[in-house]
This record gives C-alpha cells, sequence and structure tokens, in this order.
C-alpha cells in the first residue's frame, strides 16, 4: 500500500480543468450539393461512427444547418476539420463554449 | 452508363460512354489545374522544405470562389487562427486533392478512355478500395466547383439552374446532376445499406 506525498495545495489551474473537459468541436456545415448518403458514408467511415449514429448527425446537419460531429483537444479536432475538408465537406473548429 | 456495381469478386466496376468519361476526366483535369495554378508544381517552389513537409503554404484564404470552397477556412470567427492553420495545412490538402482526380483520371484510362480521342469505345472502369475513395472525394470536388460556378447556394438552386436562359448552364446542370448520380451509385455500390 502506498499513500501519496503531501503536496502543497495550490489554486487549480482553470486551463487545465477546461483542458479535461474536451473543450474544441469539430462542426460541420450544411450545403447545398453534398448528397446525404454521402455525408452519412463519411461520418461512419472516418469516425468509425454506427449506421444510426451518422444518420442522425447527418440529419441534424441537413435541418438545422450545422451539428457538432466530433469533440476532444484542439490538436485532434483540426486534423479532423483537414480530414472533412480532403472529403468535400465543410467544417470549422471551435471551442465548445464560443457562441 | 450502367451504374456501379460489386463483383462477386469484390472490385466496383462501371461501364461509362465515351462522351461521359471524356467530361468526367476533363472536369477533374480542370479542379487540378486550378489548385496548380495556386500552388504551382512542386518543382517550383520557393521553399524546399517547407514544401517537403507539406507546410509553409499561404496564409491568405484564395480569390477564386470555386478554390474558396475547396480549400476553406477552419475557422469561423478567427482571422487569425484561420491564418496560421491555412499556412500549414493548405499544401498537403492540395496535393490529396490533386492525387484524387488523377487516380480517378488515372483509372478511366485504365479501362479505356483515350484523350486524345472521343469516338474511343465505352470505358469500363474497375476500382479497388484506394480507388473509390479517390473518386468519392474527386466526384465531391468536381460537384463543388460546378456548383459554384453556377451559383449554387440553396437547395432550390439547385432546380432553378435548370430553367435559366442560358443554354450553357442548363448544359452544365444536367452534367451537376449526371456528377450526382454517378456518386450516388457509386455509393450504394460501396455500402448496401
Amino acid at each position: 500500500m502506498t499513500q501519496a506525498a503531501p503536496v502543497e495545495t495550490e489554486e487549480p489551474d482553470v486551463q487545465d480543468v477546461t483542458a479535461l473537459q474536451s473543450p474544441w468541436v469539430t462542426i460541420v456545415w450544411n450545403d447545398p450539393v453534398n448528397l446525404m448518403s454521402y455525408v452519412t458514408f463519411v461520418l461512419r467511415n472516418y469516425f468509425g461512427y454506427t449506421e444510426e449514429k451518422a444518420t442522425e448527425l447527418m440529419l441534424a446537419v441537413h435541418h438545422e444547418g450545422k451539428a457538432v460531429v466530433s469533440s476532444g483537444s484542439r490538436e485532434e479536432m483540426e486534423r479532423h476539420v483537414q480530414a472533412m475538408h480532403e472529403y468535400g465537406l465543410w467544417a470549422t473548429l471551435q471551442r465548445s463554449d464560443a457562441p | 452508363m450502367r451504374s456501379f456495381a460489386r463483383r462477386r469478386r469484390g472490385g466496383i466496376t462501371a461501364t461509362f460512354e465515351p462522351a461521359e468519361a471524356h467530361v468526367l476526366a476533363s472536369l477533374a483535369g480542370q479542379v487540378v489545374e486550378l489548385l496548380r495554378d495556386r500552388h504551382g508544381t512542386e518543382e517550383s517552389s520557393a521553399d524546399p522544405l517547407g514544401s517537403a513537409l507539406g507546410i509553409g503554404g499561404p496564409s491568405l484564404p484564395p480569390d477564386d470562389p470555386v478554390l474558396q470552397r475547396l480549400l476553406p477556412d477552419a475557422y469561423r470567427d478567427d482571422d487569425e487562427d484561420a491564418a496560421e492553420f491555412r499556412r500549414f495545412t493548405e499544401k498537403s490538402l492540395t496535393s490529396a486533392k490533386v492525387a484524387n482526380a488523377e487516380r480517378l483520371i488515372g483509372t478511366l484510362v485504365d479501362g479505356g478512355l483515350d484523350p486524345d480521342d472521343e469516338g474511343a469505345g465505352e470505358v469500363e472502369v474497375e476500382l479497388d478500395d484506394a480507388d473509390v475513395q479517390a473518386w468519392l472525394r474527386s466526384l465531391t470536388d468536381v460537384r463543388l466547383s460546378l456548383a459554384v460556378r453556377l451559383g449554387i447556394e440553396t437547395d432550390e438552386d439547385t432546380e432553378h439552374v435548370h430553367h435559366r436562359e442560358d443554354e450553357g448552364v442548363r448544359a452544365m446542370a444536367d452534367v451537376y446532376d449526371w456528377l450526382g448520380w454517378v456518386q450516388e451509385s457509386l455509393i450504394a455500390a460501396v455500402d448496401p445499406t
């Protein structure tokens, strides 16, 4: 058995806390060009989502104009956005609490 | 064109009329040219190291609205972050799009397309998994490009372009619809759900 050594307590670092809360999101925006079947295909193919989840997200993009398709670290979201751009989907990233 | 179908051994095939294959190859080639006009060929790069790493691209978005759509901003409300992201990623995104288009053209040539002879026979393509990925992405890039040139900004515009005065626009709208059908057919063959 071991015990944590006593440490000096400090004010919690707010930035570290938000980093744990996946503060970045990837958003896919609606456009009149991409086929509904293609958007679903991309979400399944790239993110590995089930048919059901991919369809749900695709319909949210279609009806609400956009949908958050992933959340995580900023670096991860940047990779996702670039991948979406290669597929031809219109995607952006932002902080999850951005207006 | 006969729509895409999966062969028993796994390959995805389709047969195009010569004129269809020419149109598709020519449009994919035009996307390549547009992308190259912005980035030049690798040999003429002023920054060989950055070019080898696929970074060191421009930070400002392109002027051409087609390129703006093919290479969009990654940050919507932050120009500085968008510029930084673009500087580090636009070249590799461009290379990927060029490679996809060239792969699509290559499979058409393998299938019997003769770029110098529009009268040549039917073109039968056979696609493996990587070809399918390149085709789907490249078809999307071509459709996005045509949509920008046609001024398609809403779902309704897709219908309206068929009633425009200009005969050339109406012909382009038909090609746009046909490409959507080709893509739909490929997705159905790959992903029969």
